[in-house]
């Protein structure tokens, strides 16, 4: 069929749009590289000051790893508990299992302001606003259910007769459990590991009310410098987050790739 | 007795049970306790409630909830249908690259998008330089701190959660209905409005609620992008809690807000599986 004219035209006007999504974040490098001590594009001259400056900050170097202390450790626990509860669910596969699932992905939609005065409230007396270990509880609740989903769709393609088979053979549950269900599962099981990592990382709402001085993650020292809005060093972290996003987009894109691989032959 | 059907099923629930207990104690216990708070604080009874009717600010603000969320949710929907139609209408290739720009906008820190918002919408902004050298306009346009600024960012990132579900209702379009309609005389035109827009309804549903969804509690680019002066109730509860310490009315708007969610999500869950929305999301 012969392509028509609106048709054509909407398919520029969709790139034009797919640009317009990607294309802002980019303002961000030039604007990093200014030379100027406040917010501009840079006019001729480039600088790295901002880049040395961020590196060089005891603050900014502080938040950059008190936040991939909190997003591994709360990946590492969502992912445990996210996988084995799939698991589960998997296994029960019945309307309560599915009830009980649905009741699981609540965190995901219950918009991010409520779940961040519920556990303030929760956490106020029980002393653990301003701590590594609130923060973490928050985050993990909030990204085992990204972990929940993505082996969940990995589940669906396993064959449950395998796991029969290697119980008839003999294995134990926990054999089976590591030798033929974990194995199958493996991209799913990556894949909401590094779901759940980029949602800690990035998350801010919750922060927000969770940290105070001790515990001051990468996005909540952005905010403060976007609400300041003068110093280009904000600039320089927005870079060095838009690089690590990319890393982590193509790890998930090769993973997804050989997963797709691996289901076809 | 190893391996029968109801032991398989005991050790399933063990399984479920550590996250299961997670949840019941760390999230739904908080928040029916905010429930609670909202007929409770400052005194028991429906005081909180009865504001919405009292409180001309509240209904403000509630007001500039809405019409955000709808304007958003109206913009992203047909700019998704745009790019969706386009991705299934195209070569593999193709879109195999529009889908990386999609889930690479879909990455990226909403704080870090917002913040390039800021750089390019400011007086002094990429925007209104450029506008003002190439002599299209003598004076900057206000974008921040009024709705316009506020409407683009929530658009901006909205457009992907937009795309998601009306890429997977197009993707099962079956293509001979198109071809039976063109070789039975329809044109193009008539085919795209009386056949392919009707087939995608379910798509168009679901796109706008969860849009709608997203845009009721977002708090991140309204609060940037509107510089104190667009209030939406995201927000205000903030300020309820951090500032004033007013716990019953950001108790009570946190309520509305989260049975108005719960109920749109059970309109969207007639019209399309969750699971296609949520599965497809981000993989």
């Amino acid at each position: 069929m012969r392509r028509s004219f609106s048709e054509t035209l909407n398919r520029y006007w969709a790139w034009l749009l797919l640009l317009f999504l990607v294309a802002p974040a980019l303002i961000a490098i030039p604007v990093s590289l200014t030379p100027k001590r406040f917010l501009s594009m840079p006019k001729g001259e480039l600088s790295l000051r901002h880049f040395e400056k961020l590196f060089g900050s005891e603050e900014w170097m502080s938040s950059f790893w008190q936040s991939a202390v909190i997003g591994l450790t709360s990946a590492a626990l969502a992912t445990a508990l996210g996988t084995l509860c799939a698991i589960g669910l998997w296994r029960v596969s019945s309307k309560w299992g599915e009830a009980v699932r649905a009741f699981l992905l609540l965190p995901l939609v219950v918009p991010p302001i409520i779940s961040a005065m519920a556990f303030y409230r929760f956490m106020v007396p029980l002393g653990l606003i301003d701590t590594y270990a609130g923060l973490i509880l928050a985050h993990t609740v909030l990204a085992a259910p990204l972990v929940l989903i993505t082996v969940s769709a990995s589940l669906a393609g396993f064959d449950p007769r395998l796991e029969q088979a290697s119980r008839n053979l003999g294995a134990s549950n926990w054999t089976t459990m590591r030798r033929v269900i974990l194995p199958s599962i493996r991209p799913g099981v990556l894949a909401g590991a590094i779901f759940a990592f980029i949602a800690s990382w990035d998350e801010i709402v919750v922060t927000l009310f969770l940290s105070k001085f001790n515990v001051y993650t990468l996005p909540r020292r952005m905010w403060n410098g976007i609400r300041e809005n003068t110093d280009p060093t904000v600039a320089a972290a927005a870079v060095v987050l838009i690089a690590i996003t990319i890393i982590f987009f193509i790890i998930q894109a090769l993973n997804a790739r050989r997963s797709r691989n691996s289901g076809e032959t | 007795m190893n391996g029968s059907p109801l032991r398989r099923i005991g050790t399933g629930w063990l399984l479920v049970l550590p996250f299961l207990a997670l949840v019941v104690a760390l999230f739904l216990g908080p928040i029916v306790n905010i429930l609670w708070l909202s007929v409770t604080d400052p005194e028991p009874g429906l005081g909180n409630y009865a504001a919405l009717v009292t409180s001309d600010n509240l209904v403000g603000i509630l007001w500039t909830t809405i019409r955000i969320c709808v304007i958003t949710t109206a913009f992203s929907v047909i700019f998704g249908y745009s790019i969706a139609y386009a991705m299934v209408h195209v070569a593999q290739g193709s879109r195999n690259q529009m889908l990386s720009l999609l889930l690479v906008s879909f990455w990226i820190s909403v704080l870090v998008r917002t913040f390039s918002w800021l750089m390019l919408l400011g007086r002094k902004g990429l925007v209104n330089e450029t506008l003002v050298n190439i002599g299209i306009i003598a004076e900057p346009i206000e974008f921040m701190r009024n709705e316009l600024g506020v409407l683009i960012g929530m658009v901006h990132y909205m457009i992907p959660y937009a795309v998601l579900p009306l890429l997977a209702v197009m993707q099962n379009i079956d293509g001979r209905v198109l071809s039976a309609s063109r070789s039975l005389g329809a044109t193009g035109q008539q085919t795209f409005w009386r056949v392919y827009l009707p087939l995608t309804r379910p798509g168009l549903v679901a796109a706008s609620l969860l849009v709608f969804i997203l845009s009721l509690g977002f708090y991140v680019t309204p609060a940037i992008l509107g510089g104190g002066k667009v209030l939406m109730v995201a927000e205000y509860i903030s300020v309820q809690i951090l500032v004033t310490l007013r716990w019953g009315t950001a108790a009570m708007l946190a309520a509305l807000m989260l049975f108005g969610v719960l109920a749109l999500l059970f309109l969207m869950s007639r019209f399309m599986k969750l699971s296609t929305i949520f599965g497809g999301a981000k993989a």
